[in-house]
């Protein structure tokens, strides 16, 4: 049986050990679990990714982006902004001279990321991005996406190491590649009679038209 | 101790003596007056001011949160930056109000709430205005609040406004008359209408003889205490200002200042209505050991505490619970302590003592039992399958 008002003596207890417990408690113990955001931090999760940034090796000229226009094609929004750079004799060359993203576009899914053949382009963990001005500081150009390799490899350690590592093998299969071409090369030269299209291979065939 | 007991009266009367030396006599006092009216017209606004923070502190930390810290060490510039919104926020004014009385109901609600501080016994002679009618003169000042609320009501010409407003009219109808009651057993015991004479008359056993601590004082504390928090609408009898209900009551259509005067009045009801606890039933600025002033305020603070404790935990009544509590059990139990004190004083204390706690309890689990609805037996059939 319960007697006239325990049912209040019973909640007022439950707020009363709250409040207590909110002073002498850790957040295990019932007491307060708040983060102050500015001062304090959750740690950052190594899987967190939100705004693209573009990549480079050792310094920033070095970038890994080759202006192929691919992560701006499949960008579902279409925040991606790309004007290749040309030489002096208006030869193209494989580096991009205007690379924009609009954040206040972008949506982070991550497809920029998944689509790029060159590992250029990688989801960053840089949330703090607000502004009072929507225009020129949401914009961010390319001066304010490159970032380096060891960035990377401190915000994702995993997937920079294995990226690191697959470019590598790359890289290795590639020099053997060569080292075999030029091998067979000289190997043809000694040979008498050489095959005539042996060393440099037939240009490619069009690639397949993207609308 | 006795000059930290009397630290703000003697600072007073320095003030007095200093202005005596180049002030007409007739001035000593009408300043004597004015500080007084300074000192009340300064403690009620930081009172409330600081009771808003005190709330969103207690109530956050019981709800697992912090509270505001932003502003401040703890957040303690938080109320001036409160005000400073406040002030600088639009007046809107319903098109079709009654300009005048939406005008004049803010100001009609702080004026009770301010006047009541007067007969407010803050310490050994700290009491402002020492009425001979202090008890009747509080309740009497604090009842009017009905009619500035209703006006804020009825001002506005918006349905939820009145509906808030009706409601408070019967909430504080209501409730007046077991506050009232309540407190005839103190008046009894004490002898005198006068809140010091009240607060001298629990000084016996080193300023610990409290009214608390009777059955009947026990029994009127806890009614005076209820009706107290209906009367300043504090959570859980908040029925006229109910967010969920009728948006925000009687000040739906207040902004700015206005709507901060109904709070201040609010916040400032609920501390005096503390203070007048304090000094009916907790014996005022008894105690021994510290001095009185900070007795006063240490009992006011921990009625507050209880205040927003019950805020806290308790969610809002249905109008006709809040209803039957005052009529149905509060009315009644207050009669029987009335009588119950008259037995006590009339009989010897062995009897006396057990006799009234048995009155009370008996009454008390009588008018419980009476006051349960009826909840029919579920019907089994016997034949049903």
């Amino acid at each position: 049986m319960m007697y006239f008002g325990e049912g209040v003596v019973k909640g007022m207890m439950v707020t009363l050990k709250a409040f207590v417990a909110s002073y002498f408690k850790g957040p295990e113990d019932g007491g307060l679990f708040t983060v102050e955001y500015p001062e304090q931090r959750l740690p950052e999760k190594e899987n967190f990714r939100n705004f693209p940034f573009l990549i480079y090796d050792n310094t920033p000229d070095n970038l890994r982006c080759v202006a192929c226009d691919i992560c701006a094609k499949e960008c579902p929004p279409k925040c991606i902004y790309i004007v290749r750079e040309f030489d002096k004799d208006n030869k193209p060359l494989k580096r991009p001279a205007v690379f924009n993203i609009d954040h206040t576009v972008c949506m982070n899914c991550g497809i920029c990321e998944e689509a790029c053949p060159f590992d250029a382009i990688y989801m960053d963990h840089n949330f703090e991005i607000a502004s009072a001005e929507r225009n020129e500081n949401l914009l961010f150009r390319k001066d304010k996406l490159l970032k380096s390799n060891e960035y990377f490899h401190k915000i994702r350690p995993t997937d920079a190491t294995a990226i690191d590592e697959r470019r590598a093998a790359a890289e290795a299969k590639k020099k053997a590649a060569e080292a075999a071409a030029a091998q067979k090369a000289a190997a043809a030269q000694a040979a008498p009679k050489p095959a005539a299209p042996g060393t440099t291979t037939p240009p490619a065939a069009e690639p397949p038209k993207t609308v | 101790m006795e000059a930290l007991d009397q630290i703000f009266v003697s600072l007073k009367q320095g003030i007095l003596n200093a202005a005596a030396g180049f002030l007409p006599a007739w001035t000593g006092p009408l300043l004597s007056v004015a500080i007084s009216i300074g000192a009340i017209a300064l403690l009620g606004p930081v009172t409330m001011m600081y009771l808003t923070l005190l709330e969103r502190k207690v109530v956050g930390r019981m709800q697992n949160r912090i509270g505001p810290n932003r502003v401040g060490k703890w957040g303690v510039l938080q109320p001036l930056a409160d005000g400073v919104k406040m002030l600088t926020k639009e007046d809107i004014v319903p098109a079709r109000a009654d300009r005048l009385l939406h005008l004049l109901a803010p100001l009609l609600i702080v004026m009770p709430a301010l006047l009541v501080f007067a007969v407010i016994p803050f310490g050994k002679h700290m009491t402002a205005v020492d009425l001979s009618v202090g008890v009747l003169y509080f309740l009497a000042i604090s009842s009017t609040t009905t009619i500035a609320i209703f006006t804020a009501a009825w001002a506005s010409r918006n349905k939820y406004s009145l509906l808030g407003g009706m409601r408070a009219a019967a909430q504080m109808i209501s409730y007046e008359i077991p506050m009232v009651l309540s407190a005839v057993p103190i008046l009894l015991a004490s002898q005198s209408l006068s809140t010091h004479a009240i607060v001298e008359a629990q000084g016996g056993f080193h300023g610990l003889q409290w009214f608390i601590f009777t059955p009947w004082g026990f029994v009127a504390f806890i009614i005076f205490f209820l009706c107290g928090v209906a009367e300043c609408n504090r959570s859980p009898f908040d029925l006229p200002e109910a967010e969920s209900e009728i948006i925000a009551g009687f000040h739906t259509e207040y902004s700015g200042m206005k709507f901060a005067l109904f709070y201040m009045a609010e916040f400032m009801n609920s501390f005096t209505l503390s203070g007048l606890a304090t000094t009916l039933f907790l014996g005022g600025w008894q105690g021994p050991f510290l001095p009185s002033w900070v007795w006063f305020f240490g009992k006011t603070y921990a009625l507050i505490f209880i205040m927003l404790w019950f805020r806290g935990t308790l969610p809002r009544f249905r109008v006709d619970q809040m209803m039957n509590l005052a009529w149905k059990l509060l009315l009644p139990l207050s009669l029987v302590n009335v009588i119950v004190t008259g037995f006590w004083f009339f009989v010897n204390p062995p009897l006396a003592i057990g006799g009234s706690i048995a009155i009370l309890w008996l009454s008390g689990w009588i008018l419980v039992r009476l006051n349960q609805s009826y909840l029919p037996e579920k019907r089994t059939y016997q034949f049903a399958d």
